[in-house]
């Protein structure tokens, strides 16, 4: 008999302990429990880790957009200021706002669940649900806004605003735009349109997946400890309020005063 | 895991590595009410904050001061609504390098912007 036979023959009785335990029934770890994962803690940090390299290639995707608009503010500075001028700074700060308490009402989501508070897990859910929405009300109000002024990309785009501004405009510092410069800022909202849009498509995702765990959540789930969906949908909200921390003062505030 | 540890030889360092006994740093930590509600408004406050700045006269440092507070209230976000204070080392080690990956890509980005035409502008 060699070495590692007697050892392991040594160690048969603790193998069996452990084998047996495990296989009497799952008394000792909830059904939830995977059983390539050695405990629930593993687990759920598992898919927070999968759920933070999801968000890392976000960060990266949102990166390359706000690197595009940085650059192109460089080349057409003038222009990307009268851009940023027409944005309203009342509805984006109102946005903020909204998309700022919708992180907290979230975050005590997740808190509700890891409490066990079924009514506030709800409540908070429908509080995010609610505040999500507003935020694409006032974003589509924008939006219109934008269209009115034929300020949309495409064949509809208009830079005549910018060449010869309106009295009020005049009056309020505004500049005029030679055209070659005032056609740049189909640039601004080209870049715009893509940021804020690809934003608010997140956003729409969140607002589908927060009406299942919505649903879900009123028929008495998460309530086991078993909240790793929750956990981690609030992760994706959290870094989609991220985006329009930033997208907010680089639209709408660093040219406020140019 | 642990079926297969018991074929290796037992030792007294097997028991300081049972992966059944928990780290301290794995366990699940329960950020409290009043910690998001601190940071929710240490949030409106940065908010107000960055549009007061936006109608100061800084010159070049409006965008600066801008990013400067975006990027603490992001920071806020990630380490207590998004519990990466609370997590472990992997989850710290993982965001971090991943940042820093960021930072690589977007400023040799900018740099390359800036130097190109260094002088004439």
């Amino acid at each position: 008999m060699s070495d590692s036979h007697a050892v392991a023959a040594a160690n048969a009785g603790h193998i069996a302990g452990q084998i047996g335990e495990h296989s009497d029934g799952h008394e000792d770890h909830p059904a939830y429990l995977r059983h390539h994962f050695v405990s629930l803690e593993q687990q759920n940090e598992t898919a927070s880790f999968g759920m933070w390299l999801f968000l890392l290639t976000e960060i990266m995707f949102f990166g390359g957009l706000f690197t595009a608009y940085l650059i192109y503010r460089n080349w057409y500075y003038p222009a990307f200021v009268a851009g940023s001028h027409t944005l309203n700074i009342f509805e984006g700060s109102l946005n903020t706002l909204v998309l700022i308490s919708s992180s907290f009402t979230m975050a005590m989501g997740v808190w509700c669940a890891e409490t066990k508070r079924q009514k506030g897990l709800v409540w908070s859910l429908i509080a995010t649900l609610i505040l999500g929405l507003g935020f694409l009300g006032i974003k589509a109000d924008e939006y219109h806004e934008k269209y009115v002024l034929h300020h949309i990309p495409g064949s509809t785009f208009s830079s005549q605003g910018f060449i010869h501004p309106s009295e009020e405009a005049l009056k309020s510092g505004e500049k005029p735009l030679a055209a070659d410069m005032a056609a740049k800022t189909e640039v601004y909202f080209s870049l715009y349109f893509a940021m804020t849009g690809m934003h608010a498509l997140h956003m729409i995702i969140g607002i589908v997946l927060l009406c299942g765990m919505l649903w879900k959540a009123t028929r008495g789930a998460y309530m086991d400890g078993n909240i790793s969906f929750v956990e981690n949908f609030g992760l994706y909200w959290h870094f989609v309020d991220i985006v329009w921390i930033f997208l907010f003062p680089l639209l709408y505030l660093i040219s406020r005063h140019q | 895991m642990s079926h297969t540890k018991g074929i290796k030889p037992m030792s007294e360092s097997y028991k300081d590595h049972d992966p059944d006994a928990g780290h301290a740093e794995n366990e699940q930590h329960i950020v409290s009410p009043k910690v998001y509600f601190i940071i929710f408004l240490s949030l409106l406050l940065g908010t107000l904050l960055t549009i007061g700045a936006s109608y100061l006269e800084m010159g070049p440092w409006n965008p600066v001061v801008a990013i400067a507070i975006a990027v603490v209230k992001a920071t806020l976000v990630v380490l207590f609504f998004m519990h990466i204070k609370y997590s472990s080392k992997l989850m710290k080690l993982t965001v971090g390098a991943g940042l820093f990956t960021f930072m690589v890509l977007v400023g040799m980005s900018l740099a390359d912007y800036i130097s190109r035409a260094w002088g004439q502008w």
